[in-house]
């Protein structure tokens, strides 16, 4: 028999990395919050990959950590191998990786919830969502408690409805063999949430000492350890390596002869898979001519034999598994521990969100993380963070958190989301921002920290130390750009040994610097004023002046976007009422439904000149 | 914002063509084509009020002006304004187009002035509805130039100049982001030979543009020739019906009279002129001077003889205007027989042909000379053609992106930032095929890049 249970501001469904940091920011913002998952024992659960950024996803932590989100502390705090990945490929692509102690990982997490003032979490499963008489969110709980809340964020993963697939076997599980969340999607139907089908997949975990590590290639960590949050003093430690393997004809041949076992390419899945996260036989299938696949193989954490093999996701029966597996050098006599599998969902089609993720016809109710039919930990995390801190600006009356595509990864993440909507589990990638040379990663804090401290979760103390660095920047750029370097013939052979020309006049070093051949390090001779500053600052300051035309041209492109996007759209605008569209830019646009003009210039089949009309429509209901 | 150009009156021939330019630039990016005969700088006038003088492309002339200034807010876009009128006729406009674009304004997006005029709060509301209407049909075309209307092989082109674009870039992009996949790397050289290549063809379409603009939007053609030679009757008989005053009177046709026709591929603006002869009817002696102008500004010339009658002064004036040029020498009405000097007349135009205008002998010869003067003398087919300045002004911005990518990479710039100008580039071209620039290279690193974890 239902019963009261107790009532809060915010509750958040599920405790992955979006739930995570949805409860953290609405807490921190001086909400009740709630917290609800299947079980307490997988807070902040890393189901596939132990591993936290990369390319792009390292951004999207240092965002998060900018922002006063959580995600970048905790990798720091268990990261047992860190990688600055294109180190030498030039300062924008630079990318942060580190692997993760997994259960290090969750236990951080989840002691960091329950240390969290304002914060409940509880294991309960949801099984209903429904609206009282007083407009308020009630959410019924397996065994009939009734919690209401003012907002609720669903922050599901892959739990809702879950269905695990491996060959002809299949069946309803969470990822983990952790039970799935079954009642409530239907729920969510009837509150009229267009649900759909998206598939994921992982691959096998197998036992260390399975594993003849001896013809395999190393991969180590960095000499010099970076850390995601701008706030971690300690410097993170290798205290692991990775090791990378090859597949081979044989592994080929046995995916072959069995593909008609597996439960895609035999037609079970109904669920859309995500093309940049193929399984091993969807690798084989489509790139026919390759010869071999590349596979990582990464520790799951410091006390367990667990190792993770990047690179063979598959659905294929167990057997098969097993049987191309030891074709492959090195795990010739594996040991599986856990099998691969597909796992398919219930997702939301994210266009009918708004930039603050709440559900444009439901108020109060925001979704995150892979519910919003994206995929990976830290494009969860950054929904979770943006969806905790709108729910509570929007208790307090405050202007909602819309953060744009020039100014950040996440930005673009959930314009991508609620503009074109995805086919595939989104993921993000440095391609999919039009602005990623001045989208840095080092200049994370520099674009977003201010905006963090408005909303309210970064702290006075940070916020100075923060204002302090800007200074120190400011002051070394016009140090190097007043400061004239001599020539002196002692000095030549820096410029000769690195392929350009000696002084034979006075340069500022700022021109220096700008030099492709050259930079902060190589100058350090002839550099005889420069102060004690940490490696930063210096590198804010090269990147700047490196980069310095090509930032200007983007800056510019910036600024015409910005236009755009503060010419709002009414909420209530009716389409049909506007003579001149397009019929099928007039459909987009009703799906869609644009917050601003720049986001509806940005819908796929959707002209210049549909934007005329629409601009003019909207000056004359303006008058 | 940037400061945005475009012609601003119908795209045909008329009596004056104006070149709107409307931006926070737009007074400075006048003054570098403008020039007042008063040596007056637009910059240092006030606000509705106008100079005279010419436009300048380098040290020469290309055609009077009147230029009026508005200055912001006090336009129809709410912006700085500069209006350039100038003689009608689409060379002439076209061309000073192109000339305020290399002065550093770029194309406005059709309806651009009116979005702009509503932006800066502009127009009112009885206005917006009929603007409105217009906008929409601008939609239409724009739509179609982006699809439809693209010659075939010129949409080829650029699709495959895009496509090599876009492939660099997934390359790029792969190079970016997945350092560790066991997939082929980016290299500096490759890059550098694609868009190396890319450039050359862009290059080739630049070029081609006006002897393109051929096939697509005409060629100013003057018919030249001693009063009642039969120029109007050819031009009749080109046109397909009567449209000058035709009759045995020498000096009928006393202005210019217009008429576009088409020859197989090729569009000729026909100006039919007032015929060469030394006239004391000062109205006649208005039209001759319009013809002598339009003879000089037509990039081909059909000069009419009569083959009845013996070369005189005045052909031979015609003949030596004629020299060097793209021009046809007619010789008409061989019905009555040929008393005129064909070999005299060949010294100054070798491409002669022998019509009876009256009744129709020769036409088709004549048609296939201008089609080889045109068609295959002076451009390459196979390289695709620019229909119109937009098209131009984008090959032109990409092209330039082109330049500096080059540019840097040979100085040792790092791929990272390169990327933004071969970016820039597909999103120019893809404008042109209308597709949207991000989600081409993606779909790109996907169908090329065995990628992902």
């Amino acid at each position: 028999m239902e019963f009261y249970a107790g009532q809060y501001d915010i509750a958040v469904i599920g405790a992955g990395h979006a739930g995570i940091e949805a409860s953290l920011a609405g807490a921190r913002l001086g909400c009740r919050t709630v917290l609800f998952t299947i079980t307490l024992d997988f807070v902040g659960n890393l189901p596939c990959n132990p591993s936290i950024g990369g390319t792009s996803k390292g951004h999207l932590v240092r965002e998060i950590d900018a922002l006063g989100g959580e995600m970048g502390k905790a990798a720091d705090a268990n990261s047992i191998q860190i990688r600055m990945l294109n180190r030498g490929k030039g300062p924008a692509v630079h990318s942060l990786r580190a692997q993760i102690d997994r259960r290090g990982y969750t236990s951080y997490m989840k002691h960091c919830v329950e240390r969290q003032e304002n914060l409940d979490l509880k294991q309960a499963e949801i099984v209903e969502l429904r609206k009282n008489d007083n407009d308020e969110w009630e959410l019924v709980t397996k065994l009939d408690a009734v919690y209401t809340a003012k907002q609720v964020i669903i922050a599901t993963g892959t739990f809702l409805d879950g269905k695990i697939y491996v060959g002809d076997k299949c069946y309803s599980s969470g990822p983990d063999g952790v039970f799935p969340s079954i009642g409530l999607a239907d729920s969510l139907k009837k509150l009229g949430l267009p649900l759909r089908r998206f598939k994921t997949g992982t691959p096998s975990r197998v036992n260390r000492r399975s594993v003849d590590f001896s013809g395999l290639e190393l991969q180590e960590g960095d000499a010099k350890c970076t850390p995601f949050s701008f706030e971690s003093e300690k410097m993170p430690e290798n205290k692991a390596v990775c090791y990378i393997s090859y597949t081979n004809d044989d592994t080929k041949q046995i995916i072959l002869d069995n593909i008609h076992r597996s439960p895609l390419y035999g037609g079970k899945i109904e669920g859309i898979g995500p093309r940049y996260c193929p399984s091993i036989e969807d690798k084989i299938m489509r790139f026919a001519e390759k010869e071999r696949h590349q596979l990582f193989i990464e520790p799951c954490g410091l006390d367990t034999e667990e190792m993770y093999l990047q690179g063979m996701s598959s659905s294929l029966p167990e057997d098969v598994q097993l049987k191309f597996l030891k074709t492959i050098k090195g795990l010739e006599n594996v040991e599986v521990m856990r099998t691969a599998y597909a796992i398919e969902y219930d997702c939301v089609d994210p266009v009918f969100m708004k930039p603050t993720l709440e559900f444009k016809d439901i108020p109060n109710l925001y979704g995150a993380g892979q519910f919003n039919g994206s995929s990976g930990y830290e494009e969860a995390a950054a929904q979770g963070l943006v969806a905790g801190i709108n729910a509570a600006l929007k208790l307090k009356n405050r202007e909602p958190l819309i953060l744009d595509r020039a100014g950040s990864y996440i930005g673009t993440l959930i314009d991508d989301l609620v503009t074109k909507g995805c086919n595939e589990p989104y993921r993000m990638m440095t391609s999919r921002s039009e602005y990623r040379l001045f989208l840095r990663q080092d200049n994370a804090d520099i674009r977003l920290t201010e905006t963090g401290y408005k909303v309210g979760l970064i702290s006075e103390d940070r916020y100075n130390r923060f204002l302090r660095k800007l200074e120190l920047i400011a002051e070394e750029r016009s140090r190097v750009e007043s400061t004239v370097i001599p020539p002196n013939k002692e000095f030549d052979h820096i410029f000769t040994e690195n392929g350009t020309v000696p002084l034979s006049t006075g340069v500022r070093l700022s021109e220096l610097i700008k030099r492709p051949q050259l930079n902060y390090e190589k100058l350090t001779p002839v550099d005889t004023t420069r102060p004690d500053l940490t490696d930063d600052i210096f590198e804010q300051v090269e990147t700047e002046l490196k980069y310095e035309g090509y930032i200007k041209r983007q800056m510019s492109q910036i600024a015409d976007m910005r236009r755009l996007e503060v010419r709002l759209i009414p909420e209530d605008i009716d389409y049909d009422d506007v003579t001149g569209l397009r019929l099928e830019a007039s459909e987009k646009l009703k799906k869609v439904r644009p917050v601003n003009i720049g986001q509806a210039s940005r819908i796929s089949g959707v002209s210049p000149a549909d934007i005329s009309v629409l601009l003019i429509y909207l000056g004359k209901k303006g008058n | 914002m940037s400061t945005n150009a475009a012609i601003a009156t119908p795209n045909a021939s008329g009596g004056i063509g104006v070149i709107r330019i409307s931006g926070d630039d737009a007074i400075s990016v006048a003054d570098k084509v403008f020039r007042a005969i008063s040596e007056k700088k637009l910059c240092d006038i006030k606000g509705y009020t106008a100079l005279f003088g010419h436009i300048h492309e380098n040290e020469s002339a290309v055609d009077e002006c009147v230029a009026l200034v508005f200055r912001a807010p006090k336009s129809y876009t709410g912006e700085d304004v500069v209006e350039l009128s100038c003689h009608g006729g689409l060379f002439v406009t076209q061309k000073v187009l192109r000339l305020v674009f290399a002065a550093g304004a770029v194309p406005a997006q059709p309806g651009e002035f009116t979005k702009r005029a509503f932006l800066n709060g502009k127009i009112d509301l009885a206005q917006a509805e009929s603007v409105m209407n217009i906008i929409s049909a601008h939609g239409q075309q724009a739509l179609s130039a982006a699809s439809n209307t693209l010659d075939g092989k010129l949409s080829e082109k650029i699709a495959g100049i895009a496509a090599s674009l876009t492939n660099v870039a997934a390359g790029i992009a792969v190079w970016t982001d997945d350092p560790d996949e066991d997939v082929p790397q980016a290299h500096e050289e490759n890059v550098y030979e694609v868009v190396k290549n890319a450039l050359n063809e862009l290059n080739k379409l630049i070029k081609n543009f006006d002897s393109g603009k051929a096939i697509t939007q005409g060629v100013p053609t003057a018919i030249c020739g001693h009063p009642n030679v039969g120029k109007s009757t050819l031009m009749n008989q080109l046109a397909g019906y009567d449209k000058s005053i035709v009759t045995d009177i020498a000096g009928t046709t006393r202005d210019v009279v217009e008429e576009t026709v088409r020859l197989g591929d090729i569009v000729l603006h026909l100006a039919d002129t007032a015929g060469i002869r030394e006239s004391d009817d000062i109205v006649e002696s208005i039209g001759i001077d319009r013809t002598m102008k339009k003879l000089d500004s037509a990039s081909l010339v059909l000069a009419v003889f009569d083959s009845s009658q013996p070369l005189d002064s005045n052909d031979i004036d015609l003949l030596e205007r004629c020299k060097g040029r793209k021009a046809v020498a007619i010789i008409n009405k061989t019905d009555l027989g040929i008393n005129t000097d064909v070999e005299k007349i060949r010294e100054y135009i070798s491409d002669t042909v022998m019509i009876s205008a009256a009744n129709g002998d020769g036409i088709e010869e004549l048609k296939a000379i201008i089609e080889k003067l045109l068609g295959t003398a002076e451009f390459d087919t196979s390289a695709g053609i620019l229909a119109n300045e937009r098209q131009y002004a984008c090959c032109t911005s990409a092209a330039e992106s082109l330049n500096e990518a080059i540019t840097g990479l040979e100085i040792g710039v790092t791929l990272d930032a390169m990327n933004v100008s071969i970016d820039y580039a597909v999103e120019k071209l893809l404008e042109l095929t209308g597709e949207k620039a991000r989600e081409a290279v993606v779909n790109e690193v996907f169908s090329k890049f065995c990628v992902g974890k």
